[in-house]
């Protein structure tokens, strides 16, 4: 370009990617270089401002943003090249889809001249990702760059947050164009997500929830997206009510696990007090969940006697799975607001003995221990390396990812979760090698706490190239892994379901993870007898650099309490029921087909 | 165990359909920029749903805006899912659901118009009778040769496949049909 006035809104397409990330409060960068983004490395280059992050795949520079986004509250950022880098990234899109992540994933594309030539590195990025974000552009003119980076900002963490995509042709990052900041970007019109809950709607909730006998609260993953306030107020909800309470996978933490309605997380490897509230309730009130059919079990059978309050910031949740008496469409934090508000106004508040019976019968259900397990002294249970590492680092500020599989579950029935934000983990899409990766994402954004990823032999080597990552940059995250060399949560489904023939579940040819971390540069810890657990784990937490643990546990072990498929959340197969002859009778002709 | 319940059994939602599958038509007013078209299909061939009929066009110049009509078919609680994941796309605008709207309305169904273009090739006899049938039909003839003519027809889908189905044995040669278009009777709009 010729116009050379010193006008600051002049400027090629790289800069205005630069100044737009810094305008809308981006410190931190996943990514990972290629042809079709060298401008805009370049410009990485010439700043300070923002800090790259150089991971060793674009998976990983999806799930690193990932956990950063959890743990902040921030918008994860992330920046691959064209073709192979945008379908590395396709995973972690799909993923942040799922459990409403925000994500902004800038991808380089071939120059505009190129599009639809079969150019070298060349794919149909907005095409292959449309299904997978909440909406994605192709920028064909530097002109408008600026204006759709802040829209992306703008969709990606409004409304139910997700994963958005900028796709960036070559061509237009050389340009020169005119920068506009975002205060004077145009947004769009067709995109207005409603944020307060319609009044009326609490109203009716709050006088239904008043003339419950057997309530409960049911909340996930909204809870957390709604911001600290909105767990702060569900705490305040919980004490005023005396509602007990339970949570999905994604929303541990919201409420304390140390607080006194706390019931454990639900469904379907949930505890027996929380799912057996759930079937026999009277009055339930979801906040900020999806009725997802990891939690409700057989459709039909679901909390069957309940009237239902559904709170949702997305009104396709509404209805989809589970008919609904009371929907508020709206952001939890308001909403739940409104609901304090209104129920200390109350004129009459319900009395003790109003839920007295129904606290008793919880108090029957959580006898039953459905989380117990019979320990060992000779082998590690991996139960037990869990409940000893919740122990350790019990006083520290300590962020916990998982990879998938049973050491996820249980880490989510055995760590106790107090804070939001502090748990980070795959839930609607079951990503194994997400841990490795977000722990990253997890350090960056908090360099002085303990992150540790809990993983399994199996997952761990989905993403372990990111060792690379953790060590370039100084991310001492602790990699604990529950090894008992199978695909654990494969194997106990192939019992439950297919005669115990173990097709391809176990893990020949194991890496030695202590040399594998050495390798890297980190270091390695080996544990096999359950008396030197504590003293390894406390040298695991005082090394100030990445740490490989290699705890050796139970290979047979099983994930119970379970509810087996096609049953419901009555029918929970119990770790003391579970004997070889009902787990191998647990799931029925029909329950078979399903997964 | 209750031997009706077992079958039903799921971690998925796969309990067979009991309720009665119902066809509907859709409006839906979108911003006109590339892929739209391709969020709305992506989306129904997705998540499952059916598309009987999908017409597009441009209906807003200044404030490009393109209006969408889809006839499409499920139960009651599918259609409010389908209506619900539209509202999700970001350049959507509005959807309307023309059919629900009749029936507020007090009407049967909104009402809905297709367009098609017909060829049909002969000589002699059966050329007098094709024009005849046109001629019952109100299908204007838009293209002639002494051996063919191109009707064009406007009306109820049925309409035109009767036609379609009267013409066939006197030489039809091809047929194309815009699909439906489709707006509710009365003043307002949608």
């Amino acid at each position: 370009m010729t116009d050379t006035t010193d006008n600051g809104n002049r400027m090629t397409g790289a800069e205005i990617v630069l100044r737009a990330l810094k305008d809308n409060g981006v410190e931190h960068l996943f990514g990972y270089p290629g042809g079709a983004v060298l401008p805009i490395y370049d410009e990485i280059f010439q700043q300070d401002d923002i800090q790259h992050i150089l991971v060793r795949h674009e998976q990983g520079a999806g799930h690193a943003a990932e956990g950063y986004a959890r743990s902040t509250g921030k918008v994860g950022v992330m920046l691959v090249t064209s073709g192979p880098g945008a379908t590395n990234a396709v995973t972690p899109l799909q993923d942040a889809l799922m459990d409403s992540i925000p994500l902004v994933c800038l991808t380089g594309q071939v120059p505009t001249t190129l599009i639809g030539s079969d150019a070298f590195q060349e794919a149909d990025t907005v095409g292959i990702t449309r299904p997978c974000t909440k909406h994605n552009w192709l920028v064909k003119d530097v002109n408008q760059l600026a204006g759709v980076i802040h829209e992306a900002f703008r969709i990606a963490q409004t409304g139910r947050p997700g994963p958005v995509v900028v796709d960036i042709p070559k061509d237009v990052q050389f340009a020169t164009g005119t920068y506009v900041p975002p205060s004077e970007a145009q947004a769009s019109k067709s995109y207005t997500p409603k944020i307060e809950g319609d009044l009326k709607a609490i109203e009716a909730a709050v006088e239904l929830m008043a003339t419950a006998r057997r309530p409960i609260l049911y909340t996930g993953g909204g809870v957390i997206n709604a911001g600290p306030e909105a767990s702060k107020l569900l705490r305040e909800l919980v004490e005023l009510t005396d509602f007990p309470i339970t949570s999905t996978l994604m929303g541990l933490g919201a409420y304390p696990a140390s607080g006194k309605n706390w019931l454990g997380m639900l469904g379907m490897h949930g505890s027996y007090e929380a799912n057996m509230a759930m079937h026999d309730c009277d009055v339930m009130v979801c906040v900020g969940a999806r009725f997802d059919d990891r939690i409700t079990g057989r459709l039909n059978a679901f909390s069957p006697n309940s009237r239902k309050v559904h709170i949702d910031i997305d009104p396709s949740s509404i209805n989809k799975n589970v008919r609904v008496d009371i929907p508020i469409i709206g952001d939890v934090g308001h909403v739940l607001d409104d609901m304090v508000r209104l129920w200390r106004a109350l004129p009459k508040k319900p009395e003790k003995a109003q839920t007295s019976e129904w606290h008793a019968s919880i108090e029957t259900w959580r006898a039953r221990k459905s989380f117990s397990y019979k320990n060992s002294n000779d082998v590690i249970m991996p139960q037990y390396a869990l409940e000893r590492l919740a122990e350790a680092t019990k006083g520290r500020d300590t962020y916990i990812t998982t990879e998938v599989g049973q050491h996820q579950m249980w880490a989510a029935q055995f760590f106790g979760f107090e804070e939001p934000n502090h748990w980070m983990t795959s839930g609607g899409l079951g990503t194994m090698g997400y841990g490795l990766p977000a722990a990253l994402g997890v350090q960056v954004a908090h360099p002085e706490a303990l992150v540790i990823d809990i993983a399994g032999d199996a997952s761990i080597q989905m993403c372990i190239q990111e060792m690379s990552c953790a060590i370039q940059h100084n991310l001492p995250v602790k990699i604990f892994i529950l090894n008992n060399q199978y695909m654990g949560m494969v194997r106990q489904w192939q019992q439950l379901l297919h005669g115990n023939r173990l097709s391809n579940s176990y893990t020949e040819a194991m890496p030695d993870f202590v040399k594998l971390a050495e390798a890297y540069g980190a270091v390695g810890i080996y544990c096999d007898d359950p008396r030197e657990l504590d003293d390894k784990i406390a040298e695991m937490i005082a090394v100030d650099k990445p740490v490989i643990f290699d705890c050796r546990v139970a290979n047979l072990a099983n994930c119970f309490p379970m509810i087996p498929s096609g049953k419901a959340h009555n029918e929970m197969l119990l770790p003391d029921e579970a004997s070889d002859e009902a787990v191998a009778t647990a799931i029925d002709a029909k329950g078979r087909q399903l997964v | 165990m209750n031997a009706h319940q077992q079958p039903t059994g799921s971690a998925y939602f796969i309990s067979p359909e009991t309720a009665k599958v119902e066809s509907h038509t859709l409006s839906v007013l979108v911003t006109n920029e590339p892929g739209v078209l391709a969020r709305v299909i992506g989306l129904f061939s997705g998540r499952g749903y059916n598309i009987e009929s999908l017409t597009v066009s441009e209906t807003e110049h200044e404030s490009h805006l393109s209006r969408i009509t889809i006839v499409t078919n499920g139960t009651p609680t599918v259609l409010e899912q389908i209506k619900a994941q539209l509202e999700r796309i970001v350049p959507v605008h509005r959807v309307v659901d023309l059919t629900v709207r009749a029936g507020q309305l007090g009407q049967e169904r909104p009402i809905e118009r297709e367009v098609a273009l017909i060829k049909v090739a002969g000589t002699g006899e059966s050329r007098a009778e094709v024009l005849r049938l046109a001629d019952a039909f109100q299908a204007k003839v838009v293209d002639a040769t002494v051996g063919h003519f191109i009707f064009e027809i406007t009306g109820k889908s049925s309409k035109i496949d009767q036609f379609v189905a009267v013409v066939k044995p006197l030489g039809l040669i091809e047929v194309c049909r815009t699909g439906i278009a489709a707006m509710n009777r009365g003043a307002q709009g949608m």
